[in-house]
């Protein structure tokens, strides 16, 4: 218990907490941004592994952790707009066309990572770049404090701001009326000439362009190279996150970082010599232990109204 | 340039095969009231979403002030300078009157949108329309009427020189009807067009200028208003005499049926929606039950149904509480329920006629033998009612979804009726159905009566509520107000006055409601 | 037949040959020699027995993944649980295999029957939790499938692990356990015939019983149906653990019907094809049938495409992505459609 305890109460494990909380804020404004439009956008994950595919191979290509961005960030909208455009135009099943989009990433990017780098695991062969860290100035020196906040991937404070950004977006805009609207009545927002598909296309791809900063991250800020499904889930905890907070995106970025404790947690005890196998799964039961007590209490509150 | 609008030749074909509109054509001249009749599924929605670029026409044209347009989405529309009012309110209900109002054209201040300036905007706007609503206010919380205000300032807000109204009297009490009718009287002094949709004839004597007829998809003709009386408009509407009186024998009641004691709900906006109601509904009578829509019908059915489940008070059917029945258990008994919204509970749209007839007793020896079911029956099944009810398909295999509104009514009367149910409970039971379609049903409604069934009929139709009711109690924010038993002369003016809450019954006679 | 059902078929048509001229599309782009490599993806599949018994060998597992998710479908829920239950099954009916002694027949026959309470019993968490309190089993589902894999991988590494074998593998399945091979010079088994029994029993079950009825109507109006009478959380309870028994039947079928060891150290993908192919099946049991052949083919051709020029077999998901893409596109061709109908009424 002593070794749990010396490894929680630790400035390292704080600061893991904001860097494994990264990418489950992104995923999850992704998810209030298209869940508020009615385009509930499952394909998180999918997303966000192709976009960490893009991020490694082209940072690598052009010698550029910049260009990684910018393709991790290419690809990203362009999954988004496939998915759009299948159900927007088409009127693919929003849950059937994420999972196609999810399906694509999962074999795709192993299909191009044996093609560029002759492996179906990972590409450590090959030399792509990651994102700076950042040091904030007079934060930085402030002991306790200090070595958790500051440090961080330039990806962490966007991710931050993400959650700024969308509660204003949502808020105070003029869009954000729009993606409210089409969300809660679409037909209200076509009766003013509000064009809903369009809309939704573009929350659609509001979520991609987030979805891609959160896989940029993951191959270019938490590890440096890509591996086969390293997403591992997280769009899926982002949704979770998201039904837990209710749509509103300081909910959602409260709940995020309560199951990004727990993916830190995973990690940290991982060095005691607990079975691994199980430890590995703490995130996951965290998720579904959160979403189960989050439902049955929705449920009662229901229910004593 | 005589007209400011002209559609000609308007065809439309839906993707199930429906054409709901053949060589339609429709005119306006500027500052006119104009009324476009017709039966329910007659086509007029149709010709306007047409003309409000809700859909496009398969065939035909519009010229507007002489320019041959062709709106690809109500926007254009928008643009063109035509705003409607739809039956069923596009409103946010989340949002303020204001952010409704001026959704789409938000006054902006850099990356935000200027509120104060759309508060400010709206006000002025309606003290120029002479139409007050609270900008602030969210609009979840507002009356019915409110709301068609704010739908009236959307359509102004962005311009509109001709104004659709799709039945906008179909939700009001007949004293907020004369409000509107004055609004609108205003709006066409100011040199607005003003197309009126409705199926109420005195209304469309009183307020229109000309009268388009449509029947049947296509148009009959356009008329002057004070050329035609009512009986002629009647006569155009329906195309030929058709009765649709129905015979009504003095009612002979017999056992209490439906007991209704003390039942109040609170919702979960907190909102008491019904309070202390209590009645009672004998066999072989038909209870009525009057009242602008909101006022706690809906909630009131709900518990019934065990949709909702009721805490405060009792209701028992056939002597039986509801607290101590499933859904099953209720459906166990002979009872039927015509419900509301027939697309929303009342049926499984993508499957056959033949799968949602027998929804209601899927599990009896008649269609079920050792778990499976025998299709053979349930075929000859449909096929009768298809018979019976004169439903209009292509066989018992047609899915569903694919009928017109009064078809697939027709479906769902036939299975909650034909069972010879002791209880029945019609919820707005012609509410969008054509002549025809409503005839039969209020026929089957009356049938059921005779044979001893007890009805408990829910109507915002007044015409209907006071055509079919034996005794009729008149709903408002949750009460029983006003209860007669009997209908005779009783009016739409004489009800409209305790449907508004401003005239109420005593104690004594409501309480008479429960048929001791 | 119906204008709408001719199209459903003529839309599943014209998505299979997208796929398929898809494939050809990656393997000229990618292949050294693309005309060749063609002509195996299509045709070398059928050129031999043991080829055209993998396919047959490939369709089985396939069978019972569209069969779980056709009926999920059905019932318009979207749990992708039948990827986990297939690796935990398979550990579960693999433990049973290793270490009793039981006689033939009713050996492999006890493997299958734990197989399938394991799926119902891990289908109770999502679906209790969707049945009575509304939670997302795409989501619960998904969380099952990872925390599955780590417990499975836990009694892998700890209790079944054969430590003379260097790979990570269980101990050797005891004979009597396996089950038996119907076609010689094939591997095909035993459990392909019970796969089409299935088919056809869950056909019986969807579209001919009470209970098929009702989840027919739950999936297509829960509103509807609970104004009806039924009770739609039993319904929903009842769906997933049907899915649940069938997906665990098809971890251990695959198990000691094609593999000698437990050899599963990731999720097999079993999930997801399943979702696919009761797609492709229009949720029908029997055109499930048919759908798997349609995908274990393009399986199989891919394989050989692989061996011979070095494609990565991944080509298919990309594949599958477009089938359900193009498929659930409701509006894919409709322009057709709807000139068709015009013309009718006229």
């Amino acid at each position: 218990m002593k070794a749990f305890t010396d490894l929680i109460f630790t400035t390292d494990f704080f600061y893991s907490i904001l860097r494994v909380t990264t990418p489950l804020l992104f995923a999850s404004m992704a998810a209030v941004v298209s869940d508020v439009a009615g385009v509930p956008n499952i394909a998180l994950e999918g997303i966000m592994l192709i976009a960490a595919f893009a991020g490694m191979f082209f940072s690598y290509l052009f010698e550029s952790a910049l260009a990684g961005l910018f393709f991790a960030l290419f690809f990203a909208v362009l999954a988004a707009g496939v998915l759009a455009f299948f159900t927007l135009y088409y009127k693919t099943n929003i849950i059937l066309g994420g999972i196609a989009i999810n399906s694509l990433a999962s074999g795709g990017t192993i299909f191009f990572l044996y093609l560029v780098a002759h492996d179906k695991g990972t590409s450590v062969s090959l030399a792509s770049k990651v994102l700076p860290n950042v040091n904030i100035p007079f934060i930085e020196s402030i002991p306790i404090i200090g070595p958790v906040i500051s440090g961080h991937n330039v990806l962490t404070y966007l991710a931050v701001a993400s959650v700024v950004f969308t509660y204003l977006l949502l808020k105070r805009t003029a869009l954000g009326w729009h993606i409210r609207a089409v969300g809660e009545k679409p037909d209200a927002a076509d009766s003013v000439g509000i064009s809903v598909t369009k809309t939704q296309a573009i929350a659609l791809i509001i979520s991609g362009v987030m979805c891609g900063f959160g896989g940029a991250f993951m191959s270019m800020g938490y590890v440096s190279w890509f591996s086969r499904d390293m997403v591992s889930g997280r769009g899926w905890i982002a949704l979770a996150a998201e039904a837990m907070g209710r749509q509103h995106p300081l909910g959602t970025a409260a709940t995020s970082l309560l199951f990004g404790v727990a993916d830190a947690l995973s990690n940290a005890v991982a060095t005691l010599g607990w079975p691994s196998d199980l430890v590995k799964t703490i995130p996951y039961c965290a998720t579904l232990l959160g979403l189960a007590i989050f439902s049955i209490r929705a449920y009662k509150r229901a229910k004593a109204a | 340039m005589e007209y400011i609008l002209e559609m000609k030749n308007i065809s439309k074909i839906y993707g199930n095969g429906i054409a709901a509109n053949r060589d339609v054509n429709f005119n306006l001249k500027k500052g006119e009231i104009h009324a476009l009749v017709g039966e329910n599924g007659a086509g007029k929605s149709t010709l306007m979403k047409i003309l409000f670029g809700m859909e496009p026409p398969s065939q035909g044209e519009i010229i507007l002030k002489g320019e041959p347009v062709r709106f690809s989405s109500s926007k254009d529309a928008i643009a063109h300078g035509i705003g409607m009012v739809h039956q069923h309110f596009m409103l946010v209900e989340s949002f303020t009157a204001a952010q409704n109002i001026i959704l789409g054209m938000e006054p902006k201040k850099g990356a935000f949108v200027n509120e104060a300036e759309a508060v400010r905007f709206i006000k002025d706007l309606s003290k120029k329309y002479n139409l007050e609503v609270d900008a602030e206010a969210v609009t979840r919380t507002l009356p019915v009427g409110v709301k068609q205000k704010i739908e009236i300032l959307k359509a102004l807000a962005r311009g509109a020189e001709i104004l659709i109204l799709d039945e906008p009297t179909a939700v009001l009490a007949p004293q907020e009807t004369d409000i509107l009718f004055e609004e609108l009287i205003h709006l066409k002094e100011q040199g607005h067009t003003i197309v009126f949709i409705s199926h109420k004839i005195p209304e469309i004597k009183k307020i229109s200028d000309r009268i388009t007829v449509m029947r049947s998809s296509r148009t009959v003709g356009c008329y002057e208003t004070k050329d035609v009386s009512e009986k002629e408009i009647s006569n155009l509407i329906m195309g030929c005499e058709m009765d649709t009186s129905i015979e009504k024998s003095s009612p002979k009641p017999g056992d209490i049926k439906i007991r209704v004691s003390g039942v109040s709900y609170t919702d979960k906006n907190k909102v008491k929606v019904l309070k202390d109601v209590s009645f009672g509904v004998r066999s072989g009578m038909i209870f009525g039950i009057a009242g602008v829509q909101g006022n706690g019908q809906v909630e009131l059915v709900d518990l019934m149904t065990k949709r909702r489940s009721l805490r405060e008070g009792d209701i028992l059917l056939g002597g039986k509480s509801v607290k101590d029945m499933s859904v099953r258990d209720i459906r166990k008994m002979q009872f039927g329920y015509i419900p509301e919204d027939r697309i929303e509970q009342g049926m499984a749209a993508h499957e056959s006629i033949g799968e949602n007839i027998i929804s209601n007793r899927y599990d009896t020896k008649e269609f079920c033998k050792n778990g499976l079911l025998d299709y053979k029956e349930i075929k000859k099944f449909a096929e009768e009612n298809i018979r019976e009810y004169e439903i209009r398909c292509s066989g018992s295999d047609q899915n569903v979804g694919m009928l017109s509104g009064g078809n697939m009514q027709k479906v769902v009367v036939g299975r909650e009726c034909s069972h010879e149910p002791e209880i029945l409970i019609a919820e707005q039971p012609t509410r969008g159905v054509d002549i025809g379609a409503a005839y039969i049903i209020h026929k089957k409604i009356m049938e059921l009566r005779d044979e001893g069934c007890a009805v408990l009929l829910v109507s915002a139709d007044l015409n209907e509520a006071l055509k079919l009711s034996d005794v009729l109690a008149v709903m408002y924010d949750g009460e029983i107000v006003a209860y007669f038993d009997n209908t005779e002369g009783l009016n739409e003016e004489k009800l409209g006055l305790y449907m508004l809450g401003l005239d109420r019954h005593d104690k004594e006679t409501v309480r008479r409601a429960e048929n001791e | 037949m119906s204008r709408e059902r001719s199209f459903t078929i003529i839309r599943t048509a014209v998505s299979m040959a997208v796929a398929v001229l898809v494939a050809f599309l990656i393997i000229v782009l990618v292949s050294d020699q693309p005309l060749e490599s063609i002509k195996i993806f299509l045709l070398r599949p059928f050129s031999t027995k043991r080829y055209i018994g993998n396919i047959v060998e490939t369709a089985v597992p396939l069978i019972f993944s569209g069969l779980a998710m056709a009926i999920m479908f059905k019932a318009n829920l979207f749990n992708l649980g039948a990827e986990g239950i297939y690796f935990i099954a398979g550990i579960t009916g693999s433990m049973v295999a290793i270490w009793p002694k039981l006689p033939p027949v009713v050996f492999p026959f006890l493997c299958i029957l734990v197989g399938a309470a394991t799926g119902m019993a891990v289908m109770v968490i999502p679906g209790v939790l969707k049945a009575k309190y509304g939670a997302s089993e795409l989501v619960t589902s998904l969380m099952m499938n990872n925390i599955l894999l780590g417990v499975g991988l836990y009694i892998l590494n700890n209790v079944m692990r054969d430590p003379d074998v260097a790979s990570l593998v269980s101990y050797k399945y005891r004979t009597n356990s396996l089950l038996a091979n119907i076609v010689p010079g094939t591997r095909i088994h035993v459990g392909f015939i019970i796969a089409i029994v299935f088919a056809v029993l869950v056909y019986i079950f969807l579209f001919k019983s009470k209970w098929g009825y009702e989840i027919r109507m739950v999936g297509d109006n829960g509103t509807f149906a609970s104004y009806s009478g039924i009770n739609v959380a039993k319904v929903i309870l009842t769906v997933h653990l049907a899915a649940g028994a069938i997906a665990g039947m098809g971890g251990i079928i695959e198990c000691i019907g094609m593999h000698k060891r437990f050899e599963w150290s990731a999720l097999p993908g079993y999930g997801f094809d399943g979702a696919m192919i009761a797609m492709l099946a229009g949720n029908n049991p029997i055109g499930v049938i048919g759908a798997a052949f349609f995908v274990s083919w393009l399986r199989v051709g891919a394989d050989l495409v692989n061996r011979s020029s070095d494609i990565p077999t991944e080509m298919i998901s990309i594949l599958q992505s477009i089938i359900i893409l193009l498929i659930s596109a409701e509006r894919f061709l409709h322009k057709y459609k709807q000139s068709w109908i015009e013309k009718e009424v006229k």
